[in-house]
């Protein structure tokens, strides 16, 4: 160590982020026997499409905005680009219904679902944007129809679907940011506060002699705060 | 206990663990995810319906881009008497009680049709004495004059369309030469509109009108709102939307071109206006919008809404998500 100071703000910072998420946590080797269901699934299976999304999506960025209409190869990405846009919002809906119906709220987890769902808000504009900034018939003919809803509430005062140049922006930059920050915070909450467990679960195994068997050392600090 | 913060005993888990691997379960289903996206890319590609063009609008449906273009200058058309963003106007003006959002964030992209769709791109045209006269002519007129002669060169044109709409003959006032393609009007007191709108026939036939709608600003331009506009007015994006079933009736935004999902989270955004009162409503955007945003909020404060935050345990459709859970549980229990 640097010997640095009581007082510096980073050592702070590295010891309330260590406190709240300590690395066991963070990546932890167990998880609850009771995570054994196909819906967990959809949880990672929304975060790898949309790394797909983004993979696929700065390939086409790499290569500007017209690339992929006059080549095939570029035709190929957005093909992929599209595709798992599809995936992610499938995945992404079975994923929030499932945890609706888990209450996945429960035991101080709020949070959780609250940057979930806002993350599904955020990503409704986030796609609409690359409908928009295709460039083609599609474009033409879904801003000219989103622009009335969009006028008649003012925001197209100042997020204007017929100006391709902003609506590439905000798709290619400014609302992936805001998609990757809420499902940064998402899954650091998630792993903060563990997986919810099922609904009466304590009052089920208060009557189950020897359920409650210790943890194993090295998972136990995954157990749900 | 209170509203915002219900009975909560869930308490944190103390039992057993199981062995399990974050990063491989990430690594794999990212693998599986783009394989399946690389797989309904290989046979489903995806769809690239080209654009249309002002050019290829004036080609295919000249009466009906000349008819556009009329009322454009006349001030009558849909983006002339729209309202904010665009104009002062209040053609499409919306509000909910006494809510006119509409209203209250003003003109940001200001058009002038008869400036930027017909004298501004007809001014560009070099060499032609006798449009420079008409536009002379125009634009020193009163405005009463300008409607007026706009008017009665609009009026057979809209005649023209109403009998194709309703399948009826169609009048034998409008007339298209088809091997110029240009479009011939009958009607009096047009002053030197008739000259403008076979100068303006041209000059879209020719593709400048596209450039002079995109570029009246500066070279590099990423704005389409003007010619986009212009497009909507008319009947070219309908005619083709509707023969790719996208029509606001069918569902419009949310459907793509060819057999492709589209965007199919939105349904139900688009539900509502296939129902009444929305279906038919002046406002209905607007309060589609308000329903919408409400049951947004709605949907992020599910675990603070009473019975909706409750139904998950009325109806346990989580014994079928923890059974495995439950199953191992319950023989311990009965021994």
């Amino acid at each position: 160590m640097s010997g640095a100071p009581e007082n510096s703000w980073t050592v702070k910072v590295r010891e309330k982020a260590v406190e709240a998420l300590p690395p066991e946590k963070l990546l932890p080797d167990g998880q609850p026997t009771y995570v054994a269901s196909w819906i967990y699934v959809f949880g990672v299976a929304s975060i790898a499409s949309l790394v797909v999304i983004i993979t696929s999506g700065s390939i086409l960025a790499l290569k500007g905005p017209a690339w992929w209409h006059y080549t095939g190869i570029g035709h190929f990405f957005n093909s992929i680009h599209m595709w798992s846009v599809e995936l992610f919002f499938f995945v992404m809906v079975v994923h929030l219904w499932g945890k609706y119906w888990m209450s996945a709220w429960r035991g101080g987890r709020t949070r959780v679902w609250i940057t979930g769902a806002i993350t599904f808000l955020v990503a409704v504009p986030t796609a609409l944007t690359g409908y928009v900034s295709q460039q083609n018939f599609d474009a033409q003919w879904i801003s000219t129809q989103a622009k009335d809803g969009l006028n008649s509430v003012g925001v197209g005062a100042f997020f204007n679907v017929t100006n391709f140049g902003q609506m590439y922006s905000f798709h290619v930059l400014l609302l992936p940011i805001a998609v990757v920050v809420l499902v940064s915070a998402h899954v650091l909450l998630v792993r903060r506060h563990g997986v919810v467990p099922p609904i009466e679960l304590h009052a089920r195994l208060a009557i189950v002699p020897g359920s409650e068997a210790p943890a194993p050392a090295a998972t136990a600090v995954g157990a749900d705060s | 206990m209170s509203l915002l913060h219900p009975k909560d005993d869930t308490k944190p888990w103390t039992g057993r663990y199981q062995p399990y691997d974050l990063v491989k379960e990430a690594c794999i289903a990212i693998g599986v995810i783009a394989l399946l996206a690389i797989v309904a890319a290989v046979l489903f590609s995806s769809p690239d319906d080209k654009p249309s063009t002002v050019a290829q609008w004036s080609r295919q449906l000249p009466v009906d881009f000349v008819k556009t273009a009329a009322t454009e200058l006349d001030g009558t058309s849909g983006t002339a008497t729209y309202g904010p963003p665009y104009n002062h106007e209040s053609g499409s003006v919306q509000h909910f009680l006494f809510l006119h959002p509409q209203r209250w964030l003003g003109v940001s992209h200001p058009i002038n049709t008869a400036e930027d769709y017909v004298i501004g791109p007809l001014e560009t045209v070099p060499n032609d004495p006798t449009l420079q006269r008409a536009l002379d002519e125009y634009t020193s007129a009163p405005e009463k004059t300008q409607k007026a002669w706009g008017e009665a060169y609009a009026k057979p044109l809209e005649e023209d369309a109403e009998a194709e709409e309703e399948g009826k003959p169609l009048p034998k006032t409008v007339t298209v030469n088809a091997t110029t393609g240009t479009v011939g009007v009958q009607a009096s007191g047009t002053g030197p509109v008739p000259t403008m709108m076979t100068s303006l026939l041209s000059l879209a036939r020719s593709g400048g009108l596209d450039g002079s709608l995109l570029t009246s600003r500066q070279f590099f331009q990423t704005d389409y709102t003007k010619p986009l506009l212009f497009m909507a007015d008319g009947g070219l994006l309908d005619k083709r939307a509707e023969e790719q079933h996208l029509g606001g009736d069918e569902w419009g935004m949310m459907n793509e071109t060819g057999s492709y999902p589209g965007q199919a989270w939105l349904w139900l955004y688009a539900l509502w206006y296939q129902i009444e009162p929305f279906k038919n409503s002046p406002n209905a955007d607007i309060l589609v919008m308000l329903i919408m945003g409400v049951l947004s909020v709605a949907f992020i404060c599910v675990p603070f809404i009473p019975g909706v935050r409750d139904l998950p345990r009325k109806i346990p459709i989580y014994k079928l998500i923890w059974r495995e859970h439950y199953r191992a549980i319950r023989p311990r229990s009965s021994a």
